[in-house]
């Protein structure tokens, strides 16, 4: 489909007048939400990581099924859900967590080879498995994406207030009443759509430039709570349609411009974040 | 009840509206080990207690009890007569500090404003009156320019002082306090153990301090409450802190020496306070 545009050049006016542009679009729109919105707790509860990992068992998923037949979301959402509760239950008696992570997701990745290999397709399934292909996202995944966006925000925002008291407060919170428990696989399942939908965007191998660079350069940007998490969704929403722009007027993958403007927002971010920390003078009272 | 009460040591009148806090043999544990066996002890409202023993003696188990995690094994626990339960208002907590929390980007009014029913469902918007609320903890811990900046940038001392403003919300009538000392240089110490009399005083306010020295808790303390060998014993200074009854607790002989206004306590191979240069944060 993106072959349809490449004469050159080309006026980013007339970007609209196609279906796939409008529909990569609002999809990179929905999805942005979402990656924003949760990245910032998963940035806050210290998941980063968990949330990578999540994104490779999904490869499995996404491969399997379409070995048998089924749209790549399906299984990936099947996979990265089943893990993260796996993951939420195991909480902090997973001590040694990041090598036990490690090593399942090799495994992911592993099965997730194979099953391409004995569905013998393309390399193109595969590419876009791994690395997103926005351009490419039909009207019926443009709905599942939007049902699935809705259920996750209002469970986000559901939970967000006792979210944030157990993350920062683990104790206290445990001792005003807070299941930890609860909360900590309530949350994981949250990313775990939020990691199947970005795979969507930008793929499954970079997730992390959707969910956790737009979260954390505007925890750098702002010191207030609320305008941290609003400024993380509008950064995750400027950088997925900026690169959808960029990558119509290039031609180059969208992928590529999304994950170049995450890594800048985030470079800037933290440089200015420097600066201001060596403004700031710590005086002892 | 009565006998109970009558075990409350202060010859006061707020005693004849019972104990604030009463452990009847009361026996806990933690990860599956038995940390206090049977224990009792009464502590009167307003009272300010130290709490003091080796590193796992059970300081931090016996606070969590007192906020059902988890209830006792055996015996009784109340609390203002009543018994456990989670999420008691009365109570308020400061957790002992963990590795990570000083690295975090939050303001320090968000961190104080999260612990405001931040066990209630929604969006963690807290209304005019959590905001008058967190306002004016953070004024009684005397941290208004903490507030807009973020923990990473504070000092052992500064968070500490959020972490009391914290405990402090909903106007709680008993303070557990776990460990607020630790880490932090001598005169910050004592900014914190004066900051918390003044609010138990101005307040009356029933306060359970835990730490590792007792020096500077001396002439704060209404009582000390020593753990050791899954034993409790209560009392005030020169009644718990001698020879006898430390070493008969601790099991081995102890040695108390009193320097001009200070006291040092001594195992058979050196200070007990030494424990505290080796805590497990
Ligand atoms: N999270 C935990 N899980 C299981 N056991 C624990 C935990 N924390 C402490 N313990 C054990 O419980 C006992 C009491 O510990 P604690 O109450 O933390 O002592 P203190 O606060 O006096 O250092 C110790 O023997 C310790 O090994
Ligand atoms: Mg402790």
């Amino acid at each position: 489909m993106p072959g349809t545009v490449r004469s050159k050049p080309k006026l980013i006016a007339t970007m609209f007048e196609y279906d796939f542009m409008r529909t990569a679009f609002a999809a990179g729109g929905i999805v942005a939400l979402v990656a924003g919105a949760v990245g910032f707790f998963l940035i806050l509860r210290n998941l980063t990581f968990a949330g990578h990992a999540l994104s490779h068992v999904g490869f499995a998923g996404a491969t399997g099924s379409v070995l048998i037949g089924v749209s790549a979301l399906w299984g990936l959402l099947a996979f990265t859900l089943a893990a993260a509760v796996v993951m939420g239950l195991l909480g902090n008696r997973l001590r040694d967590r990041d090598v036990a992570v490690g090593i399942v997701l090799s495994l992911a990745l592993g099965l997730g080879v194979l099953f391409l290999f004995l569905y013998s397709t393309s390399a193109s399934e595969a590419t876009t498995i791994l690395f997103g292909n926005l351009l490419g996202v039909s009207i019926d995944t443009l709905w599942s994406l939007l049902g699935l966006s809705v259920a996750t925000l209002l469970a986000l925002a559901m939970i967000s207030r006792p979210l944030l008291f157990a993350t920062l407060e683990p104790e206290l919170a445990e001792a005003k009443g807070v299941s930890l428990r609860f909360i900590s696989v309530s949350f994981l399942a949250i990313v775990a759509v939020a990691v199947a939908e970005a795979a969507q965007v930008v793929g499954v191998l970079l997730v992390f430039a959707l969910m956790v660079g737009p979260a954390a350069a505007a925890q750098r940007l702002a010191s207030r709570l609320g305008w941290a998490l609003i400024l993380a969704i509008f950064l995750a929403l400027a950088e997925t349609w900026s690169g959808l722009a960029l990558a119509y007027v290039t031609d180059w993958p969208t992928t590529f411009w999304i994950v170049l403007l995450s890594c800048c927002g985030y470079f800037v971010a933290t440089a200015k974040g420097a600066l201001d920390w060596q403004a700031t003078t710590r005086v002892e009272p | 009840m009565d006998a109970l009460a009558a075990r409350c040591h202060r010859p006061s009148t707020r005693w004849l509206a019972g104990c604030a806090i009463e452990l009847d043999r009361a026996t806990l544990a933690r990860g599956g080990r038995i940390v206090l066996d049977a224990v009792s002890a009464s502590i009167c409202p307003g009272e300010f207690v130290g709490i003091f023993g080796p590193n796992g003696s059970g300081k931090t188990t016996l606070l969590r009890a007192l906020l059902g995690l988890p209830p006792p094994l055996s015996g009784a626990v109340r609390v203002f007569g009543r018994p456990l339960r989670r999420g008691n208002r009365m109570i308020g907590y400061l957790p002992q500090q963990r590795a990570g929390l000083a690295d975090l980007p939050i303001r320090g009014w968000d961190f104080v404003a999260s612990a405001w029913q931040g066990e209630r469902w929604g969006l963690p918007l807290i209304g005019r009156r959590g905001q008058q609320q967190v306002m004016q903890a953070i004024d009684r811990v005397e941290a208004q320019a903490l507030a807009d900046r973020r923990l990473s940038q504070l000092s052992g001392g500064e968070v500490q002082r959020l972490l009391l403003a914290q405990a402090l919300l909903g106007r709680p009538r008993i303070l557990l306090l776990d460990e607020p000392l630790i880490s932090l240089d001598p005169h910050f110490q004592q900014a914190i153990v004066a900051l918390v009399r003044r609010i138990q005083q101005t307040e009356e306010i029933t306060v359970l301090f835990t730490a590792h020295d007792l020096n500077p808790l001396l002439g704060v303390m209404d009582r000390v409450l020593y753990l050791a060998n899954h034993q409790a014993v209560i009392g005030t200074v020169d009644e718990v802190v001698t020879d006898e009854v430390l070493s008969r607790l601790y099991d081995m002989p102890i040695a108390v020496y009193r320097i001009k206004d200070r006291i040092a306590v001594f195992a058979g191979h050196g200070p007990v306070e030494a424990e505290a240069h080796r805590h497990d944060v």
